[in-house]
């Protein structure tokens, strides 16, 4: 495991580094962990705002902003959740709605003593975190066309309808390969 | 609203809860799909496990730039009060969804109803995003809707209570949504009013892509 008082690392962070660096936020307010998270994510949110068309000096105040909030929101993290990534990219993702165009992104509550058939937490620890390394080893394995339909919902701020219209597809196609990439990666659960 | 409400049965289609969890829905939108999560595990799942696929893709993702840039600036904010302080989270109303009561507060029956006619009473939420309209809509006990289309496409989430029309039995946290080809007539069950959520997009806006974008919004 790294430590977070180390120089930056050569080699990418683990999953467990990045939670070993969040807990080091959360319970001691560590900066030299704050450091080496701030290091790890900042060039991929950079990327991540500027695919989705904020300019230089835009993408990186909402990459400032992204990173206070985790330092802020941090004792909030909960590891049997998600990964520190998909957390982090949470926040981005609400941020840039906020910043980008404005409005809110509503959302429920996991906590919230009034939700309908809460997940109890067992059951989340297996779903959230060992989900979470099936669906990155599963996304390797897209076929190209699916992975990039992937890529525009996740990183152009396009909801499939506009994606449709921008490439030319057909509606239908699209919706298809978002389906068929949620099934490749058995993201959709059986509903009743 | 109780832990025996039983799970819905029409939900969004996958791409919207896919847009959804990307971030890419007006918030309109993304309020009703919020709310049906309110209902819904198996989406909430859904979205979880596509949250999860922003995350890889984010960590996948060819660095820009290096991550020592704006670093010092970070850390010399990192001791400073936050500008908006955390939410405290919204009094409970127990029969308002968590989704909702950043918009409306108090109880369901006890919000500010404009009467529209003996059968149908209506709220209107504010969002601020120009060519939509979002309402809570209250339907009487055993009543029939005047038979209608849209001028917009209409997205409706069941809040509390039910209704059936021509295309099946609504029960709360059931989704549906009606573009200006279809002409249907809900008719509330007898023995509760009916509350939903309605979202529309507005006549203006009906030619061009939002006029495609609600079509496709759910699955049955």
């Amino acid at each position: 495991m790294a430590t977070a008082s180390a120089s930056a690392p050569s080699a990418s962070p683990t999953q467990d580094d990045l939670a070993f660096w969040m807990a080091a936020i959360a319970t001691r307010q560590d900066r030299a962990a704050f450091a080496a998270l701030f290091r790890h994510f900042t060039p991929r949110l950079r990327a991540f705002l500027q695919r989705a068309g904020a300019a230089g000096a835009a993408a990186d105040d909402v990459v400032q902003d992204v990173m206070l909030t985790v330092w802020r929101l941090a004792s909030r993290y909960d590891p049997s959740r998600a990964t520190v990534s998909t957390w982090v990219f949470t926040i981005a993702r609400n941020r840039r709605i906020d910043q980008v165009r404005r409005e809110r992104h509503p959302e429920v509550d996991p906590d919230d003593v009034e939700l309908i058939d809460p997940a109890d937490s067992a059951e989340q620890q297996v779903s959230a975190v060992q989900d979470e390394a099936r669906i990155r080893n599963a996304m390797a394995g897209l076929p190209p066309e699916q992975a990039e339909i992937l890529r525009r919902a996740y990183f152009d701020d396009l909801p499939h309808t506009a994606i449709a219209e921008q490439t030319g597809l057909p509606l239908g196609t699209v919706k298809s390969r978002i389906r068929l990439a949620l099934a490749r990666l058995r993201l959709t659960y059986d509903q009743p | 609203m109780t832990a025996h409400t039983p799970a819905p049965h029409h939900h969004p289609d996958p791409a919207v809860l896919v847009d959804y969890a990307a971030g890419s829905l007006r918030e309109p939108l993304a309020l009703a799909v919020a709310t049906h999560l309110w209902f819904c595990r198996a989406c909430r799942d859904t979205v979880a496990n596509a949250e999860a696929v922003g995350g890889a893709l984010l960590a996948a993702l060819p660095a820009a730039g290096d991550g020592d840039i704006g670093l010092a600036e970070v850390l010399a904010l990192l001791d400073e009060p936050a500008a908006v302080a955390v939410a405290p989270r919204a009094p409970v109303a127990a029969d308002i969804p968590g989704p909702l009561r950043h918009y409306v507060q108090g109880a369901l029956p006890a919000l500010p109803w404009r009467t529209t006619t003996k059968s149908l009473a209506t709220v209107d939420l504010t969002t601020d995003v120009p060519g939509y309209r979002v309402r809570l809509l209250r339907i009487a006990a055993g009543a029939a809707m005047p038979r209608h289309t849209h001028r917009g496409t209409e997205v409706t989430v069941v809040l509390k209570g039910g209704y059936s029309d021509e295309l099946g039995r609504f029960a709360p946290g059931d989704v549906a949504a009606t573009d200006p080809a279809v002409a249907h007539q809900p008719m509330a069950d007898a023995d509760q009013d009916c509350y939903c959520l309605a979202v529309t997009d507005a006549p203006v806006r009906l030619v061009g892509w939002l006029g495609l974008l609600l079509n496709p919004f759910v699955r049955f």
